[in-house]
């Protein structure tokens, strides 16, 4: 069995107090309550504090451009079904620069993990706007407050019949350890959307104003209720959801594609000899 | 169904003639024939079926054929032709005076009747044109009427049309018939039967009423082989075990992801159309890095949204073969049209300095041959490479005998289960005397395979240290790039082995400059110098080519940009200046004619 040794990184150059501490320790939680050995999952991530996070533990690990990480971990998914693939990403990272891939990894539904780490910030760049910076909020490149309305990743998921729509927060470590391991036990592609203060650039959303707000979502609450689900999503305020706001079971991507139904691509090996046959049909 | 023997003789007399009093034709008898065939008509109705099933019997025939396409960037009207050339001497390149022309359009006679040769002829249906021609050269065939009344389907008047023109030429049926029979295999056979009629009916009016038709074809040979660019490097990369292909639809690279997707059931292949050029790039290097080869392409608007992706490829030290097929800019340019103006754009694109591998295929052959290349580069450096076509080579289709398949190349050169499993430690970027770290299959080991986009140390995670900087970075460019310029081929001679005049080419134009080659080299001293794997610029160790050019009266550097790209290349690589450049661009290939001109005029 794994234990949280099998998983010690790089030493983390975050800021002290950074809501991705908390996230990292409840992963490598999640990691050894999963019995998952470094091996057997690929984290990909892109550019950001958050898509440093795969140096700070131990695993497969392709860090690659900012924005671009699902694109990336769809085609390590396509290529190799059977490696549990693993993306962390910032809110700048994935529904800003990456917007475009979220919505259509969503659509082909593969069967990747995304965990967003969201705190409503530019922390890497120090201290701009993000997509889901409330509207408003000043900072020095957005001097007359932010304009445009905040980006609402939960609604915008449900809307598109993700798979798994989910909520945690960084100062709730066991509830994101279930959240974790739901998605990571959950066929299909997963959101998850984590809450996390960023203690040097965003000076609204802190520890304590999330810690006013958040609730989690009860045993009465069903997540299956797609329409329900949507109402859910829209909450924000005063009161903010943390939990699987959604969930259905639509057939992953991979499980569609013929060419894979018996063997992953990256195992199949190539015959050479066909080739003769198909140079006759140009004749 | 074979020609009255009377009619053939007519012909062959007249063509004997015609010869005599034309110097400039071959009237060798064996492979006297050479003939220019073009359809012109509006987009959606049926030249490329017509152009397609034409170059068929033909390279089925035993003939060479040499086709080319031009088209708007639209569905259904306009004005499009598909030009066919027909010859019993290897033929690479269109030419500009036509000797059968298609018309299925009153533009199609508008445009080209100043281009029939002595003997040529339109063909027309005066009632689809709604207008009469009465000249010697114009024949009315009722297409439309024939059809109707011996295939039951005015559909069919392309069959009609296509049965007409082998008429014209002395080319039997069988052989259409025979396709005929294949393509409508699944629709059954009266569909089959229907369609034969209707090609009959053209033939027989053609050889009835083309009293003037002087064309002669050659002996018929063993079947040949026909193929297209964009299909060859689709067939390559099938051919190299390509097992990823992510691409977004562009002008004129589409074809090289819908040939490697009809194989995907076959071979075993994903081709996953992404919702944009910088989806489909990195797609692919999460393909490879995950096991697999894997390949993108684009046009060149899209492969600038691929750019960034391209260093990605080169820091992470990911195998990938990106294929860049040209079309006219800036921007969207000419998106139908050929040019090659992104020798410079895929030379220098991307931040930061890396190896990368540029080739440009010649001919299809080339294509299907330096597509393998490209992989086996790219798997043994792990290094993105480069193949540059363009529209003209994609759409245009040669006769080969065939491709000698035992020059194909697949190495594994990936560490996988066993070999992955049994190592003590595995450091994805460790530093060796070769600069190459053996790349691991992920999950194969216990072993984690770590890499990234900033730069790192050997294990793969991000690294500022100074030293490591450094050696990071001589591991992926100084260590490996003399291997890699070691393995590029140089370019090709044709012609005078010691030339006064040097024609200089690289990528499409080969086939054209060849031909010009030929057309002067009874009075010329001249020879062609092509060049096909481009980027690192070969070593002269295996072929003195730069001697060639210093010994040379006139080189000339023709290229189908307006700003000679590849002579600055050579410039700067290798301080070798050209003489004279010839550029075109226009957007159109150079046919023989306009190309012998332009040399000529240079040389006087």
């Amino acid at each position: 069995m794994p234990s949280l040794d099998d998983f010690s990184g790089l030493k983390p150059a975050w800021c002290p107090g950074c809501g991705n501490f908390g996230i990292l320790k409840t992963f490598k939680d999640a990691a050894v309550e999963l019995g998952l050995e470094p091996h057997q999952f690929t984290i990909v991530s892109g550019i950001g504090q958050a898509a440093k996070f795969p140096h700070y533990l131990k695993c497969n690990t392709f860090n690659g451009l900012h924005g671009r990480s699902l694109p990336v971990a769809t085609g390590i998914t396509l290529a190799n079904h059977s490696m549990l693939v693993i993306d962390v990403a910032g809110d700048g990272d994935c529904y800003g620069e990456g917007g475009n891939h979220l919505m259509h990894t969503i659509r082909r539904n593969v069967n990747i993990k995304l965990f967003v780490h969201d705190n409503q910030i530019y922390g890497l760049t120090k201290g701009q706007a993000s997509p889901t910076s409330m509207e408003g909020m000043v900072t020095k490149n957005q001097p007359f407050g932010v304009l445009s309305e905040q980006f609402n990743p939960m609604a915008f998921a449900v809307a598109l019949d993700c798979s798994f729509v989910a909520r945690g927060f960084a100062g709730d470590q066991e509830h994101l350890k279930m959240l974790i391991k739901e998605a990571v036990n959950h066929k299909g592609f997963t959101l998850v959307d984590i809450l996390q203060p960023c203690v040097s650039f965003n000076k609204v959303n802190t520890y304590e104003w999330y810690r006013q707000r958040v609730y989690k979502l009860g045993a009465d609450y069903n997540s299956e209720n797609r329409i329900a689900a949507f109402e859910k999503a829209l909450e924000w305020g005063d009161k903010i959801p943390i939990g699987i706001i959604y969930r259905n079971n639509r057939l992953d991507f991979e499980e569609r594609i013929p060419v894979i139904k018996d063997e992953p691509l990256v195992r199949q090996p190539f015959d050479i000899s066909k080739v003769e046959k198909t140079l006759k049909e140009f004749y | 169904m074979l020609l009255p023997k009377s009619i053939i003789l007519i012909n062959y007399i007249s063509f004997r003639m015609q010869c005599e009093m034309n110097p400039a034709k071959n009237c060798d008898i064996i492979n006297f024939m050479d003939y220019s065939i073009k359809i012109g008509g509006e987009a959606g109705q049926g030249i490329q079926t017509i152009g397609d099933t034409l170059s068929l019997v033909f390279s089925r025939s035993g003939y060479h054929v040499f086709t080319h396409q031009d088209y708007e960037s639209r569905i259904r009207g306009g004005h499009n032709y598909y030009q066919v050339r027909v010859s019993g001497n290897p033929v690479m390149a269109p030419k500009e005076a036509i000797d059968i022309i298609v018309a299925l359009d009153a533009k199609s006679i508008e445009l080209d009747t100043p281009k029939l040769t002595g003997i040529g002829q339109i063909i027309y249906d005066s009632s689809a044109l709604k207008q009469r021609h009465d000249g010697a050269q114009f024949l009315d065939i009722p297409f439309t009427a024939l059809a109707l009344e011996h295939g039951g389907s005015k559909i069919m008047a392309n069959t009609v049309a296509t049965g007409a023109v082998l008429g014209m030429l002395g080319i039997g049926l069988d052989v259409l018939l025979g396709i005929i029979k294949d393509t409508f295999k699944k629709k059954g056979e009266e569909i089959i039967k229907a369609n034969s009629s209707a090609a009959m009916a053209g033939h027989d009016y053609a050889v009835k009423q083309c009293i003037k038709c002087a064309f002669s074809a050659a002996v018929e040979g063993k079947p040949k082989m026909l193929i297209a660019g964009n299909d060859a490097i689709g067939f390559g990369a099938v051919a190299s075990g390509c097992k990823f292909y992510s691409a977004y639809p562009m002008t004129p690279a589409t074809s090289i992801m819908l040939y490697v997707a009809s194989k995907a059931k076959e071979y075993g292949i994903i081709v996953e159309q992404a919702e944009d050029e910088i989806a489909a790039i990195n797609m692919a290097l999460g393909a490879s890095f995950a096991g697999v080869r894997a390949m993108t392409g684009s046009s060149g608007g899209g492969f600038a949204l691929m750019v960034e992706g391209l260093s990605l490829a080169a820091m992470t030290e990911t195998p990938l073969v990106i294929a860049l097929a040209q079309r006219p800019g800036p921007a969207t340019g000419l998106p139908t049209k050929t040019e090659q103006a992104d020798l410079n754009f895929a030379l220098y694109t991307s931040h930061g300095e890396f190896p990368r591998v540029i080739f440009a295929p010649g001919t299809p052959e080339q294509a299907f041959f330096l597509t393998n290349k490209a992989f086996e580069l790219s798997e043994k450096y792990q290094i993105p490479v480069l193949i540059l076509t363009d529209q003209y080579l994609a759409d245009s289709q040669w006769t080969f005998d065939g491709f000698d398949l035992t020059k194909l190349k697949y190495n594994d050169y990936r560490l996988r289960g066993e070999a992955f499993s049994s190592l003590a430690e595995y450091k994805r970027h460790a530093f060796t005397e070769s600069g190459v770290t053996p790349m691991a299959v992920p999950g194969d080991a216990k072993h984690v395979v770590v890499t990234d986009s900033d730069e790192h140390d050997e294990e793969g995670h991000l690294t500022e240290d100074i030293d490591l900087t450094l050696k990071m970075a001589d591991k992926r460019l100084f260590k490996k790039m003399p291997q890699i310029r070691a393995e590029m081929e140089p370019p090709a001679l044709y012609g005078n082995a010691n030339p006064d005049i040097v024609l200089v080419g690289w990528g499409s134009t080969c086939g054209v400059i060849k031909e010009t080659v030929d057309a002067l080299s009874k009075t010329k001293n001249i020879a062609m110098l092509h060049f096909s794997e481009i980027y690192p610029l070969p070593s002269t160790k295996k072929f003195n080519y730069l001697g060639l050019l210093k010994n040379a009266k006139t080189t000339i550097c023709i290229e189908l940009n307006a700003t000679s790209q590849f002579a600055r290349l050579l410039r700067t690589e290798a301080g070798y200046t050209f003489n004279r450049l010839v550029n075109k661009y226009d957007g159109r290939p150079f046919t023989v004619e306009e190309l012998t001109g332009e040399i000529n005029a240079l040389i006087g």
